[in-house]
């Protein structure tokens, strides 16, 4: 090999590397200062308001309880609906008929819907559940942000029961136990931890979604009567975030950066749990 | 087997159903069900958005798709503008986003000193999960007065007239349009098309890359020549993924777009993508016509994003990877 074709790899292989500390040094200059910018202004304008008083008119004292408590209810009742169905589906896929021509099907449009746009989710429960009943609501809402959560939920469940040993099903029916039995009692069992990883990743999916609400649940100045009804409109973080930072008012500003920094520090926060759980689902 | 020793009692006598298979029969059936609700969910947006959409689709028809009008004063719509907006941001910010994210994850399997590369992977794929609203607000805060001040005005200064830097320098500085809203969602997209790529590339196997390592190779060529090629339908596949991301993306983009229906006539003039569009009209449109325009707008969103995130399913697949 000659001096100068050595030379010209070498080269290739400096600038490579170079390229590579670059770009990474960039992207992570440019993520820490989203981050920097997000606990500097979301701590600037987070006090005991926040937590106990409802959206505010621009100009007067508030702050975002009932958009709290209304992200709260929905996602939780969004996250009942979506594990049921989830869990489900993501059984029949790797214990029935995952195998099928019509399971592979499923399997790679549940792949499509976990990435499809969530504005699109929005339109179809606006058409499903507003229009028909002339009116924007929080349970439409929670339906919405169910939808995006089931294609992940179904994915995780069917992966984790997949890994669940065959020798164990085995073991079940042998004893004489309907496998019906040994699916509930013994693989959702041992699989626990890992359906529990899928959940807490699709809540952390759910919780900063704000385009499907916008045409779903909407938004509502104060707290529903009584406070859990969500069949009125409902205020959410998300929305009053998007309200709040279009807005031409600082104050309004100010309470939607406490709001984007309650809404990251959630994610961040659960998507943590959802990592040690599976961790430790690992090493046992 | 021993089955064939038995001797056989012709016709079997019919056995007791053994207790709880009803049971079973219902659980089988409930799991069948929750899989097809998932289809179901899936062409329900498909008949929802038809529907919706047909009053704006029979009117227009597939001029919908070809005119750049877009005015709810006299109801005339057309979607030109906002699909343009769409393929130009996601093109963009594809393009800003794919070196980087390739880069941050060779640095990441090839080059970073180990104690380093848990703790920066991790950040990787936790700010991948940052939701996107997160972005736009900083987009909108603190990104675009920077943009205006520090790349808009010099480059508009430098710009003489005549030239080609003045035609793709046009507009109002800002510090929104089109290039800004293609960075953020550059941005936005670059944590996870870089995750994926990592994960991806940590499926290669050691004797693959060692053997590499061992015949001499430098570690650009071993990344370059042996390790990106490995994964290289299932990279295709992730960088798709990031595609339709960036596509389907509403809140990153709505900040910062500056929302003018009109065919962009430069890097720095304001446009829309379909999203921003629909995010912004939605419930504020002024007659059924406007909305049924706004919901065909979703439907070409659908069937764009659809075609994109089908081939990455694909291909991923293809590669065997679970992602």
């Amino acid at each position: 090999m000659s001096a100068a074709k050595l030379a010209r790899r070498r080269i290739g292989d400096v600038v490579f590397k170079v390229f590579c500390w670059g770009v990474t040094g960039l992207a992570l200059i440019a993520l820490a200062a989203i981050l920097w910018s997000l606990l500097v202004q979301g701590f600037g304008g987070l006090n005991l308001d926040v937590f106990t008083m409802s959206t505010p008119a621009a100009g007067s004292r508030g702050g975002l309880a009932n958009a709290i408590v209304g992200s709260l209810l929905m996602c939780v009742l969004a996250m009942a609906l979506a594990l049921t169905v989830g869990i489900l589906a993501g059984t029949w896929l790797a214990e029935y008929g995952g195998r099928s021509k019509y399971g592979a099907v499923v399997r790679f449009l549940n792949d499509v819907l976990l990435s499809a746009p969530s504005i699109l989710v929005g339109l179809f429960v606006y058409e499903l559940l507003v229009a028909p009943f002339h009116g924007f609501s929080g349970f439409a809402g929670a339906v919405a942000l169910a939808l995006l959560a089931v294609p992940v939920i179904t994915r995780t469940a069917e992966d984790v029961l997949l890994l669940q040993s065959a020798t164990l099903r085995e073991a079940g029916v042998a004893l004489g136990a309907p496998f019906s039995y040994v699916v509930r009692q013994i693989i959702w069992r041992s699989a626990r931890g890992g359906l529990l990883t899928g959940a807490l990743l699709a809540f952390a999916r759910i919780s900063g979604e704000t385009a499907p609400l916008l045409f779903t649940a909407l938004n509502n100045q104060f707290f529903n009567k009584p406070w859990f009804d969500l069949r009125q409109q409902t205020a959410n973080l998300p929305v009053v975030i998007f309200n709040g930072a279009l807005s031409a008012y600082d104050d309004l500003r100010r309470l939607a950066w406490a709001g984007a920094l309650l809404i990251a520090a959630t994610v961040l926060a659960v998507t943590i749990v959802a990592r040690i759980v599976a961790q430790e689902q690992k090493r046992s | 087997m021993s089955d064939a020793a038995l001797p056989s009692a012709g016709p079997p006598a019919r056995r007791a159903k053994p207790r709880g298979s009803l049971i079973g029969q219902v659980f089988e059936g409930l799991c069948f069900g929750a899989a097809t609700l998932l289809l179901a969910s899936l062409g329900g947006i498909i008949v929802s958005l038809l529907i919706g959409g047909w009053p704006a689709i029979s009117k227009f028809g597939i001029g919908f798709l070809f005119s750049s009008t877009w005015n709810p004063v006299t109801d005339v719509y057309g979607a030109a503008g906002p699909i343009v907006g769409t393929l130009i941001t996601a093109a963009l910010a594809l393009i800003m986003a794919l070196p980087i994210a390739g880069g941050v994850a060779f640095f990441l399997t090839e080059l970073c000193p180990a104690p380093l590369r848990r703790p920066i992977g991790t950040a990787v794929e936790l700010l991948a999960g940052i939701p996107s609203i997160v972005y736009g607000m900083w987009g909108l805060f603190v990104f675009a007065p920077l943009f205006a001040r520090w790349i808009q005005l010099p480059l508009m200064a430098a710009a003489k007239p005549g030239s080609i830097l003045e035609a793709l320098t046009t507009g109002i500085p800002n510090g929104s349009g089109i290039l800004p809203a293609s960075i953020i969602l550059a941005i936005m997209i670059l944590p996870f098309m870089a995750a994926t790529l990592r994960e991806l590339l940590l499926t290669v196997p050691a004797a693959v890359r060692e053997s590499a390592y061992g015949l001499g190779a430098t570690t650009a060529e071993v990344v370059l020549s042996v390790t990106l090629p490995y994964v290289r339908q299932g990279a295709i596949g992730a960088v798709m993924l990031g595609l339709g991301r960036a596509l389907g993306e509403t809140m990153a983009v709505t900040f910062i777009i500056g929302n003018s229906h009109a065919f962009p006539k430069s890097l720095f003039d304001s446009g829309s993508t379909i999203a921003s569009t629909i995010a912004n009209e939605f419930t504020e449109a002024t007659s059924p016509i406007h909305t049924a325009a706004l919901i065909s707008l979703g439907l070409v969103l659908f069937l764009i994003t659809f075609v994109v995130l089908g081939l990455a399913r694909l291909m991923l697949r293809q590669q065997g990877a679970k992602l």
